[in-house]
């Protein structure tokens, strides 16, 4: 059984078909990175599979259980999906700490000691201990980020989705947000990343998907997919990439 | 977070920020300032009462208006009845923040089976802001009395509170709205994605924004409403306005009328003022913040 299933997803606004027949399945551990141009349909795809977007059309599977039948209470799928934006999204009145506790005690109902002590240990574990009483707008974009990714995992998700969460951090702030996402990859976690970090990309991926105008047009291996790319659109991508020095 | 451009537009911003501000801040040149400041208005208050007492009609006016034993002779009682003004005010705000805060909330509502609810908020908002608040206060201080339903209190101050309650929450359900409105929609989308449901989110997340955004606005109309509140005078009831007309009404002068708009103006200015200083207060931590907060 499958991690995720995503079949057959389809998805147009107003008379632009965003996503056009999206297959791709993901095991218990996998880290699976979407590459492909702006626009392609990376980022909707994830906010299709945390159902944030409805589907035109196509199915979606979470460990098996088909999440987007009409019954299905999609409260409780998201709370088992964590996502993380590119624009961060933290909510700018409250603290860290309560960024990280919020959920965990609306939704999943644990006690404020418990939260708490959980969101500290998490916190701690990304060296942002010591920012957990600050606002959002007093750490830099890279801890902001970081919070991000701990206010995700506190809700403890089977599965995690990346939208470019680097796209928006000067460049040197964008290491330490990647040393976080290696270190869950090499604990276990399962996770889609939308990403333009072709070298992360390389790096962390199991398997890496080529999109381009809505499809899968290519996927593989990473150093499949960098070194022989089959397609001539994924090449041309790729050269693309090279030649803006950023592979 | 402050962009490259936002730095370097920095002088413009605080020179049309001034101008905003208008009178009141002294800009920049100290000692002098405050001298040509000071100069300026006294000239202006001089031209202003030269002009008055020149005036053909002056000494009548004088006499009606201006007389300080009328006006210091009214002023125990009008400032007695004041006090209801007052608690008029304060009762009728506690409901006005309810009340508007779930017609907003209701008006934000998404999807087509909420439409019954948004369509009626919208009906309401355009109804409470579009009759005149007096003839709302004489259309229910008179008749809902007279319709003797039981249970329901017949006092005509109770109606005009009533009134000014439907009447003000069109208004703040609209300032609220505004704030919700401004709370970016990946805010929601965050909360959401972390399995709050749509109520969790409104309540954690976007309402205490939005309401933050909104306090200046907010206390812009409660300053309305504690002059609004001399209307439910209209019903009979003994409030400042009504008692200052039946002193004029004894003296045949006017000078009541003065003694209960000093009373007004003492409790409206402390309010707008503290709206002043919320506004700049908030100015400068979005400032600080980069536009963020």
């Amino acid at each position: 059984m499958s991690a995720l299933k995503v079949e057959g997803v389809h998805k147009s606004f107003g008379p632009n078909e965003v996503l056009r027949g999206i297959d791709l399945e993901l095991e218990d551990h996998e880290v699976v990175c979407l590459i492909g141009a702006s626009g392609s349909g990376k980022s909707t795809l994830l906010r299709c599979v945390n159902l944030l977007e409805p589907l035109d059309a196509g199915r979606i599977f979470l460990a098996g259980e088909e999440i987007t039948r009409r019954d299905v209470d999609s409260n409780s799928v998201r709370r088992r999906i964590g996502i993380v934006f590119q624009a961060f999204n933290l909510f700018p009145h409250m603290t860290v700490l309560r960024n990280v506790t919020l959920a965990p005690r609306d939704v999943l109902g644990l006690g404020r000691a418990e939260a708490e002590a959980r969101g500290r240990e998490l916190l701690a574990r990304f060296g942002l201990e010591d920012r957990r009483d600050e606002y959002p707008d007093r750490l830099s974009g890279g801890q902001q980020q970081r919070v991000a990714i701990v206010r995700a995992l506190a809700m403890q998700p089977e599965l995690m989705l990346l939208d470019e969460v680097t796209s928006a951090l000067d460049p040197e702030l964008v290491a330490e947000v990647l040393s976080v996402i290696r270190e869950l990859a090499a604990g276990g976690m399962t996770m889609l990343i939308a990403t333009h970090e072709m070298s992360f990309a390389r790096d962390i991926a199991h398997r890496v998907c080529f999109l381009e105008e809505g499809r899968i047009l290519e996927q593989g291996p990473p150093h499949e997919i960098f070194a022989q790319p089959k397609e001539p659109r994924t090449q041309q991508f790729l050269e693309r990439i090279i030649e803006a020095g950023r592979l | 977070m402050a962009s490259e451009g936002d730095r370097r537009s920095d002088p413009e911003v605080a020179e049309r920020r001034s101008r905003l501000l208008g009178g009141l801040r002294l800009e920049g040149e100290g000692a002098r300032g405050v001298a040509i400041a000071l100069i300026s208005t006294a000239v202006f208050l001089v031209a202003i009462v030269v002009a008055v007492t020149q005036s053909a009609g002056w000494p009548e006016v004088r006499r009606t208006f201006f007389d300080w034993g009328d006006i210091s002779g009214s002023f125990p009682d009008i400032a007695r009845a004041f006090v209801l003004n007052v608690k008029i005010f304060l009762v009728c705000e506690v409901f006005i923040l309810v009340l508007a805060l779930v017609i907003a909330v209701l008006r934000s509502l998404q999807g087509p089976v909420f439409f019954p609810l948004r369509a009626l908020a919208i009906i309401y908002s355009d109804l409470a802001r579009g009759i005149p608040t007096i003839l709302v206060i004489a259309l229910l201080g008179f008749g809902a009395p007279a319709l003797q339903l039981t249970g329901v209190p017949r006092s005509r101050l109770f109606w005009a509170g009533v009134g000014l309650v439907l009447v003000y929450s069109g208004y703040v359900a609209e300032v609220y709205r505004a704030g919700i409105e401004s709370v970016h929609p990946s805010q929601e989308a965050a909360a959401r994605s972390l399995g709050l449901s749509r109520f969790q989110a409104l309540r954690r997340v976007i309402l205490p924004q939005a309401i933050r955004r909104v306090i200046p606005p907010l206390l812009n109309d409660f300053i309305g409403l504690q002059k609004d509140t001399a209307l439910v005078g209209t019903l009979g009831v003994i409030e400042a306005f009504n008692q200052s007309q039946i002193d004029t009404n004894a003296t045949f002068t006017y000078g009541s009328y003065l003694a209960a708009a000093a009373l007004f103006v003492a409790l409206t200015i402390p309010l707008a003022r503290l709206t002043d200083w919320l506004i700049a207060r908030d100015r400068k931590r979005r400032q600080a913040a980069g536009g963020f907060a």
